[in-house]
């Protein structure tokens, strides 16, 4: 794995999106590197989680373009882990070797990377277990794992720890580290400063629907170019 | 109150003791309801899933349309298919009205926009939960259908049982298409119609505990899959 070498950097080119005349995303151009742990940052409502999900083409853009430098099309070395994650009512094992199959994965293969996939996140105990009957730290950790499997360029990060409890939440913190050490293009949402503080290589700051910031993470937090950038570092947006 | 303690009494022999008669009514009407079931189930399953998932033009109206008929009078979808079957009617030449066939078939008519809607509305209600995971993976349309179907199997059957406890307790289509044909076409609810108003009160008595039953059993094993599933899977 590379980085995402191959289909990065993803462009994106005065994306915006309206629903019903109300402006979601407005005007948002940016380039998310390769290699990066990237964050896209701001308040709740901002318009991050939707802007993740025009990246990952789960949504289409009312306005502008999303460009991969792979071309046209969307790219499919890419995976998305939810905030509230999706288990299949099928054990853990099975859940993951679901994903293989639709990437095309089958027979041997897809056993031996389904159960390398739940080791890498300590879930290799719980595999025969129905999904949906793990902790909600097992499920986020599950979602890992059937992405990480996938051996994507690039992981889509909804807030995958908001909804877990601190010591959950960690343990996801370091199984997503654990994928980008291992080669993947990570890009997360937080509205979480100190996760962001501690994660970001470089961010981009979301507020009303509009990109505020965009850089690298240790020049924001040092010295933030805008009003809105300050208050959200001082706390004062989330 | 004496004939009515004394019909079941006798109700309660014919069943313990194996009545010939009373079994082979309720055989056919197990073999009929059971086919018809299977036949709808086979049918609504698929529809259910295009309209749950689907979005094309006139989707909106079937639905509509399909719960609208889940209320559909018995005795109207009997003269239906009745008209359909007649002598002169578009299917005449096969010969079927009055046959077991034809009350499968109206009875498949009648469960299915019930079946097919309470499926629609389980896999609708998955589909909203699993839609963007799946679109992620990159499940095309027909994946993402089987997917759903599997994973809301439990659920899908007790849309099944609804319809089978429905089409067991009907005695309008049967009675229309089937002539209730002693030894023939006659089942467990046109029997009891037919047998009480010709005052043989013990053989409708018996034949109406035994369907009761039946109906029991089904909602509650419908009931045991349901918590079994949830146990299971959440």
């Amino acid at each position: 794995m590379n980085q995402g070498i191959d289909i990065l950097p993803l462009t994106l080119d005065r994306v915006g999106l309206a629903i019903g005349g109300h402006a979601i995303l407005d005007d948002v151009s940016a380039t998310i590197p390769r290699g990066t742990r990237t964050l896209i940052l701001g308040p709740n409502g901002a318009g991050k989680s939707t802007l993740l999900r025009i990246c990952h083409g789960l949504l289409a853009p009312t306005a502008g373009q999303v460009r991969w430098a792979a071309g046209n099309g969307r790219p499919r070395a890419q995976a998305m882990v939810f905030q509230r994650p999706v288990m299949l009512r099928r054990s853990a094992i099975a859940n993951v070797a679901y994903a293989l199959d639709l990437a095309g994965v089958r027979g041997d293969a897809r056993t031996t990377r389904a159960r390398a996939a739940l080791r890498r996140v300590g879930l290799d105990g719980i595999a025969r277990r129905s999904a949906r009957v793990l902790s909600g730290g097992e499920q986020q950790r599950l979602a890992l794992a059937r992405a990480w499997a996938l051996e994507p360029s690039i992981l889509f990060l909804d807030e995958p720890t908001a909804s877990l409890d601190p010591t959950a939440a960690r343990n996801v913190e370091a199984t997503v580290q654990a994928i980008h050490d291992a080669g993947t293009k990570i890009v997360m949402t937080t509205h979480n400063l100190a996760m962001a503080r501690r994660f970001a290589d470089d961010i981009l700051l979301i507020h009303e629907g509009r990109l505020v910031e965009h850089g690298s993470a240790a020049a924001f937090f040092a010295r933030p170019a805008t009003p809105i950038g300050r208050a959200f570092i001082e706390g004062e947006l989330s | 109150m004496e004939d009515f303690g004394l019909a079941f009494a006798t109700a309660g022999a014919l069943i313990v003791g194996g009545d010939a008669e009373l079994w082979q009514i309720v055989l056919l009407s197990l073999e009929v309801t059971l086919s018809a079931t299977v036949v709808a189930t086979l049918l609504a399953a698929p529809l259910a899933a295009v309209l749950a998932i689907g979005r094309f033009p006139g989707r909106r109206a079937i639905i509509v349309m399909l719960s609208g008929f889940m209320g559909l009078p018995p005795v109207v979808v009997g003269l239906v298919v009745y008209l359909l079957l007649s002598r002169s009617g578009p299917f005449g030449s096969l010969g079927l009205l009055f046959s077991p066939t034809a009350m499968v078939i109206s009875q498949t008519l009648l469960v299915l926009p019930l079946v097919a809607s309470l499926m629609r509305q389980v896999i609708e209600d998955a589909w909203g939960e699993y839609r963007e995971q799946l679109v992620s993976l990159g499940a095309g349309v027909w994946r993402a259908a089987l997917t759903l179907l599997w994973d809301t199997r439990y659920s899908l059957l007790t849309a099944v049982l609804a319809g089978f406890g429905r089409a067991a307790a009907e005695v309008g289509t049967v009675m229309i298409v089937g002539g209730n044909i002693a030894r023939y076409t006659r089942v467990m609810t046109t029997a009891i119609a037919l047998e009480t108003t010709k005052g043989d009160l013990p053989l409708a008595l018996g034949l109406g505990i035994l369907l009761i039953a039946i109906i029991v059993a089904i909602n509650g094993l419908a009931y045991g899959v349901r918590s079994f599933a949830q146990r299971r899977f959440r």
